[in-house]
């Protein structure tokens, strides 16, 4: 039979086309375009190149040396809330009732951190962490500590890695305790024949057990804390000075700020390239993971 | 190595107190030293929990349990000295098959050589010496099963080896091999086992010993012979063989007994049975032969014949009554009238499920 050549059927993915041509395709085109020339407004542009690009990678130039530092406080920043959140949520997932009334509860409560929008977290912080009506800070004053998130930097870091950890420890919790449910009994009671310790059945049975939902956890948890804005942003507004200014709020005052729509296309190009790259390395890890599992699984 | 003694054992999961509470009805029992046994009934019967009753992980509502005669009810799984083998095989994925076997020894602090001497030695008993360094989560299941068995049998001093259906998972091939594997053990290594299982053919060969349980309750304890030859209860008649015995409504009077009008001839006499009980007549399907129709037989009703190889079961109807007959080896059927003919000797009395021993 001939193989009927039906050219309409272009027009039924024509939908999807528009639909992603519109929210990305088109609007990254435009920042690309933005990236490689300077504009003063009025619609005029003059070329650039790679111009910006350059600048944004040399540390002396000015642009540079901005980008390249709040580069490093966003690595800085989501190292230490992922050493911190992932070996407490396991710590939380472990103390977690498995079963009665208390599961009900202490998921909940877990959850509830998780529905809080951004900004009203960043809210609840800034007025939490004020040495005048705050009660963290005023406290923390009161105990003889000079604790003051608007003066000092480090101050300011320890505030909004609290904050972060208070937000999102619930989901790395969540996710572990998941993985801690789907392991069956009789492993336990394999252990305990064995005469497994406490911290023979952690690293023998529950952390291997755990070891996908972690790697989930470990992606969106360092993916979330690297595009992190708003919370900082209104606690810190960036500051004091510009100790707690990530990328994206650089790109902020760059674009909306300064009007430099040139430099900042530049920046959130290689802000954009920076995630995927890191996504794209995560992602394979898993599936790799996943694959040898899947081998395994075969070979038995 | 141990002999171990079930007092008085009752168990409820839901903490009642009443007959139907009660998963596991009053029993006691005693395991020999060094005895094969199976612990054979049909899902839900209590034998699960039985087992988990002596390995420690369930705790009893009522009752003791004795190892060697001594209390070790309010002992922990740990402390009990037993090892358990589950139904789906527990390995530890980072570990290799060596690490997993020396498992219990270094979570008991022995010195490595010695670890390393055990270790060696079931692997051997095992064949699992070939896999000492790979990792253990890379094998089939077979062999993962072999290591849960590996790590019980690793160290030296278990009182017992209990196996919660551990075939389950095992192709049907390998489940011979194992099963033999478990038995050359048995008797190398003289360790009192208990087998969980609801598969006749896997108690029969593994045991000398069946246990079988019904609805909590252990109905008959003996050989596979015995099991056979003389069931205590109709259920172990109608578990055990296949087909399983033929279980009828009758009346029995002295010598005789009569089914569906029929009157049959016993071996023994039961002038005793108890005022108002449901009697009832069991004879396996081995020992009631059909043959061509005469009137001095039961007639019946030929409705299939089931050709299991070496022998053809015929399934017949007599009015109501439904029954498995073994076909002669050269009788072909001709029509669907047929006479029964019964062996007297195997013919068994059940009042309210219990058989009675009829006096010669």
């Amino acid at each position: 039979m001939e193989k009927i050549a039906n050219q309409k059927a272009w027009f039924l993915v024509l939908p999807v086309f528009a639909v992603v041509a519109f929210s990305a395709v088109i609007p990254l085109m435009t920042v690309v375009n933005y990236s490689v020339q300077d504009t003063f407004g009025n619609n005029k542009f003059f070329w650039n190149g790679v111009g910006w690009y350059q600048e944004l990678l040399s540390p002396s130039t000015e642009l540079g040396g901005r980008f390249l530092a709040s580069l490093w406080r966003n690595l800085i920043f989501s190292a230490v809330v992922l050493a911190i959140e992932i070996p407490l949520g396991i710590v939380v997932a472990l103390a977690m009732p498995r079963q009665g009334r208390g599961v009900a509860f202490s998921l909940v409560v877990l959850a509830l951190p998780l529905l809080i929008p951004w900004n009203v977290v960043g809210t609840i912080w800034q007025i939490f962490g004020r040495s005048d009506i705050g009660l963290l800070g005023y406290v923390l004053n009161r105990l003889g500590f000079d604790y003051n998130y608007v003066a000092y930097p480090i101050d300011a870091w320890a505030t909004i890695i609290v904050m972060d950890v208070w937000h999102w420890s619930s989901l790395v919790a969540l996710l572990c305790y998941a993985g801690l449910k789907s392991i069956p009994e009789a492993f336990y009671q394999a252990a305990s024949i064995d005469g497994a310790s406490r911290w023979a059945v952690f690293t023998a049975i529950q952390l291997p057990k755990m070891q996908r939902v972690l790697l989930i956890a470990g992606l969106l948890r360092f993916m979330d804390s690297f595009m992190i804005y708003t919370e900082p942003f209104v606690v810190t507004g960036g500051g004091p000075g510009n100790s707690t200014t990530f990328i994206s709020i650089e790109l902020v005052k760059l674009a909306l700020g300064q009007f430099d729509l040139g430099k900042a296309a530049a920046m959130s190009l290689v802000y954009e390239l920076i995630i995927l790259i890191i996504c794209w390395v995560f992602y394979t890890v898993m599936t790799n993971a996943g694959q040898e599992r899947r081998i395994e699984r075969e070979a038995a | 190595m141990a002999r171990l003694d079930l007092v008085d054992l009752a168990h409820a999961y839901n903490g009642g107190t009443t007959h139907a509470d009660l998963v596991l009805k009053p029993t006691s029992m005693t395991w020999r030293q060094g005895g094969a046994y199976a612990l054979l009934g049909p899902s839900g019967c209590g034998k699960t929990t039985l087992l988990n009753i002596i390995s420690g992980i369930v705790r009893p509502s009522r009752g003791k349990v004795l190892f060697d005669g001594k209390d070790v009810s309010a002992l922990t799984t740990q402390q009990r000295n037993i090892a358990q083998v589950f139904q789906f095989p527990v390995i530890y994925d980072t570990m290799t098959v060596g690490e997993n076997l020396a498992f219990p020894l270094k979570n008991r602090g022995l010195p490595r050589a010695e670890i390393e001497k055990r270790v060696s030695e079931i692997a051997r008993l095992l064949d699992l010496e070939a896999y000492l360094g790979r990792r253990a989560s890379r094998l089939s299941a077979d062999a993962k099963q072999k290591i849960s068995l590996g790590r019980g049998l690793v160290r030296a001093d278990v009182a017992a080896i209990l196996f919660d259906e551990p075939l389950t998972v095992i192709d049907p091939a390998l489940k011979w091999e194992l099963r033999s594997k478990l038995k050359t053990l048995h008797r190398a290594l003289d360790l009192t086992m208990i087998y969980v299982t609801h598969d006749q053919t896997e108690a029969l060969t593994f045991a000398d010993t069946v246990v079988v349980m019904h609805e909590g309750s252990v109905v008959q304890t003996g050989t596979p012979e015995e099991l056979f030859a003389r069931p205590e209860h109709t259920f172990v008649g109608y578990f055990i063989g296949s087909p399983g015995m033929n279980i009828v409504a009758g009346e029995v009077r002295g010598r005789e007994a009569k089914i569906a009008g029929h009157t049959l001839a016993l071996k023994r006499s039961y002038d005793s049975l108890p005022a108002g009980a449901n009697i009832e007549i069991g004879i396996r399907p081995e020992f009631v032969s059909i043959a061509p129709p005469r009137p001095d037989l039961l007639s019946a009703h030929l409705e299939r014949i089931d050709d299991l190889g070496r022998t053809r079961f015929a399934r017949v109807r007599v009015d109501g009554l439904k029954l498995a007959a073994a076909i002669p080896p050269g009788l072909t059927p001709d029509g669907e009238e047929v006479g029964l003919t019964f062996d007297p000797a195997q013919i068994h009395v059940y009042a309210d499920s219990r058989r009675i021993e009829g006096a010669a």
